[in-house]
């Protein structure tokens, strides 16, 4: 987005208020925030209008695929690191299945697809998407695939095949999903882009080398298509870092603005691909289409994706709730910690460690760590009582007392006086706790 | 059509320095060189030079700590320092990080002087550079570090570790033996400075310095790790002299999620997922800057010596 200044050249600074700020310049600094919309403003020019609408698109376009509520959207990046804002729309996966599968290995690869799904504090991780290809080279047998997929799933899709007869076919069947086309080379530009036009598609790019690559955009977009996917075809790990870097740091940059779409990259099977994906989703990566992605995988990867697109400013919180650690009984002792996820991993991996039984209560601090949630007001006496009581605790651990955080020794008194239980102050740091609970 | 290659114009350069004395600077070890690089990790455009990352095979002199998958792997060898020291050898690593734990005085409470053969015994049967760890009992480790750090004077080994709360006396034993420190903080971009700054402050050569922010595990907080690692890195390109000193990550508490651990329905083999676990661990430590990782699996190992490989585009 331009400065609040470069937006107040191109308005008409009649200051009429018609867009209900005071002045032009107040309006083009909401706009400089994305806090206001040009349109909001009825007296612009057409070459004003334009003019802004150009230096406002964003650096990476924002490419929808699929229909209703399993759509995705890719791209709309803004950040070359994430702790400089977030990284937006995490990195989508796709598990690539072939029209040459008999039907039984069809419906298996469809139930290990639907296997692939993980709850994680208190988010799904599962696969996005599938990848339906062509590999027989015949049209019936992949429009049939296609056609067979979108009845038994709810998948966003991917289309590959290098024939653009045999794209158009099935691309037209189901266009109401909105598939994905890949992909567009050299060879058969134009009439991968009619195809994709004519069912409303969005389209994917392939070549070797960035340049090519550019190239390809310029032509897409010449024949009409604008909501395009890269493939820069890496073939190791340096050339995906490079390239992806290269792509990313030009748009965000905005020095070069010829590559600013979601990049797709497919994933061999093997420790390869597997590498290749985990740089992919650290490193600026939108689709990542598995030849194969093992079980064993699948969740490192994505817990690893759902790691580097949390927001930074929102931290991971984990369910407020009593946890049995040790397995625990009626004489256990009773501890509590917060639900930021960072602590309450701690908290947990010293308590396992210690291999002493004990009931440990999360207490909802909206994510914040145990002195700054005290310090804000998030951390009282009543929300440990009211967290107490919800889950049950005292039910649990029939101790009479609770052991609280070293950090946060002076609740002791208040504590007392909200729970009836004693107060035990446990160690500052949570590595003193194995210690501490062997006493 | 050109592409431009966007070069951030940097400023600064991580600071190089030797771990492990040759027999000419008067040691038994074969040095590794650190440091030095100039841009983004594996950025070749940014920094032409191939970027030098340090494997580190962990092992320990007592078996508390050790991850079960660990001990299963190494099989008799965890029971002797010397024979993993050798496993991880043959296995390709390229520096050894030694927890001296028998020396827990709540443990085995080993003494110093025990600690130090151990060291020296190690140190006649393999010639790698060596990181040598007390129990994690400040008082305790004060006295080991001073014992080894004296055993093995000129050795230049890598001392764990100075925090903000003590750091007098592993920077003493280090710099009356020439050995190098690690100075730790805990996952904040100024709390890494400032155990430099005290370090530096106290006596301890810059170049002798290698700062550990606390790599968080995947799953475990690795966010908040691979982004001050990131801003560490940036800042010390930028110009920070007292960030630029390179980083050591340590990946072995990978081992302590549940989810690398624990059966998982639908995830696979357990010990498969387990190395995967450290692995990606150490793929984001190495993307967001580290120069030294510590891992305890050899499996991880292979892998992530590939991903270095593959990231200086040789495989």
């Amino acid at each position: 987005m331009a400065t609040a200044i470069e937006i107040f050249k191109h308005l008409p600074k009649k200051n009429c208020g018609d867009c209900k700020f005071p002045t032009c310049l107040a309006f083009a600094m909401q706009l400089a925030n994305n806090k206001a919309k040009l349109d909001d403003c009825p007296h612009i020019s057409e070459a004003g209008r334009s003019a802004l609408a150009s230096s406002s698109a964003p650096p990476i376009r924002l490419v929808k695929i699929g229909s209703g509520r399993n759509a995705i959207d890719m791209g709309d990046e803004t950040e070359l690191y994430r702790h400089d804002k977030r990284f937006f729309h995490p990195t989508a996966f796709a598990l690539r299945v072939a029209d040459d599968l008999a039907d039984d290995e069809l419906y298996r690869r469809l139930s290990y697809a639907r296997s692939l799904r993980f709850e994680r504090v208190g988010q799904v991780l599962r696969l996005d998407l599938l990848e339906l290809e062509c590999r027989s080279g015949d049209m019936e047998r992949f429009v049939s695939l296609v056609k067979k997929v979108v009845a038994e799933t709810e998948w966003p899709l991917v289309l590959r095949t290098k024939d653009a007869a045999v794209m158009s076919a099935a691309a037209d069947a189901i266009k109401d999903r909105r598939p994905l086309l890949h992909g567009a080379d050299a060879s058969n530009l134009k009439e991968m882009c009619a195809a994709a036009k004519q069912a409303g598609c969005p389209l994917t790019l392939v070549a070797d080398d960035l340049g090519t690559l550019a190239d390809l955009v310029e032509g897409a977009r010449r024949e009409g298509v604008e909501d395009l996917v890269l493939d820069p075809r890496p073939s190791n790990l340096k050339d995906l870092l490079e390239r992806c870097t290269i792509i990313r740091r030009g748009a965000v940059r905005k020095t070069f603005r010829g590559l600013g779409y979601p990049i797709y990259l497919a994933v061999p099977s093997g420790r390869d691909g597997m590498l290749m994906a985990s740089t992919a989703v650290m490193k600026y990566g939108s689709l990542l289409s598995f030849e194969e992605l093992p079980a064993a995988n699948a969740l490192p990867l994505m817990v690893l994706r759902q790691n580097i697109y949390t927001d930074p400013q929102v931290p991971i919180q984990v369910k407020p709730d009593l946890y049995p650690v040790n397995n625990p009984g009626p004489d256990s002792p009773l501890l509590f910690t917060t639900n930021f996820s960072l602590t309450f991993f701690t908290v947990m991996s010293d308590l396992e460690k210690s291999k002493v039984p004990v009931w440990l209560q999360v207490v909802d601090t909206e994510g914040l760590s145990v002195l700054t949630a005290y310090s804000a007001g998030k951390l009282t006496a009543e929300s440990v009582r009211s967290a107490l009581q919800a889950s049950g605790a005292m039910e649990r651990s029939k101790t009479g007392s609770l052991v609280i955080p070293g950090m946060v020794a002076r609740m002791s008194v208040k504590l007392n006086e909200a729970t009836g239980l004693q107060i035990i102050v446990g160690p500052k740091e949570s590595s003193g706790l194995p210690k501490f609970l062997r006493s | 059509m050109e592409v431009p290659v966007p070069k951030e114009k940097w400023t600064g350069s991580i600071g190089e320095m030797e771990l492990g004395a040759s027999q000419e600077k008067g040691g038994s070890r074969r040095p590794l060189r650190l440091g030095g690089n100039k841009g983004l990790p594996f950025l070749s455009f940014e920094d032409p030079a191939k970027r030098t990352v340090a494997l580190a095979g962990f092992v320990a002199d007592s078996l508390e700590d050790v991850p079960v998958s660990v001990k299963q792997a190494f099989g008799e060898a965890v029971n002797d320092p010397i024979a993993w020291c050798r496993a991880w050898r043959e296995r390709g690593a390229d520096l050894i990080c030694l927890h001296l734990t028998s020396t827990n005085p709540e443990e085995m409470d080993a003494s110093p002087e025990d600690a130090a053969v151990t060291v020296i015994d190690v140190m006649k049967a393999v010639e790698l550079p060596l990181i040598i760890y007390g129990s994690g009992h400040a008082e305790k480790d004060a006295k080991v570090l001073e014992k080894v750090g004296e055993a093995a004077k000129g050795e230049r080994l890598l001392l764990g570790q100075a925090e903000e709360g003590g750091y007098k006396s592993v920077a003493a034993a280090a710099m009356a033996n020439g050995h190098a420190v690690i100075g730790f903080s805990n996952l904040d971009i100024n709390l890494a400075k400032q155990i430099v700054i005290l370090l530096t402050d106290y006596g301890v050569g810059r170049g002798d310095v290698i700062i550990d922010p606390l790599m968080a595990a995947l799953g475990m907080g690795l966010e908040y790790s691979y982004s001050v690692n990131e801003r560490i890195r940036i800042s010390a390109l930028s110009g920070d002299s007292m960030l630029q000193v390179p980083m050591i990550c340590d990946c072995t508490s990978s081992w302590k999620a549940r989810e690398a651990t624990d059966e998982v329905p639908h995830a696979g083999n357990t010990l498969e997922r387990g190395i995967w676990w450290e692995s990606t661990t150490a793929l984001a430590a190495l993307l967001s800057g580290a120069d030294i990782l510590v891992l305890g699996h050899p499996e991880a190992m292979d892998i992530v010596k590939d991903a270095v490989k593959g990231f200086r585009g040789e495989a």
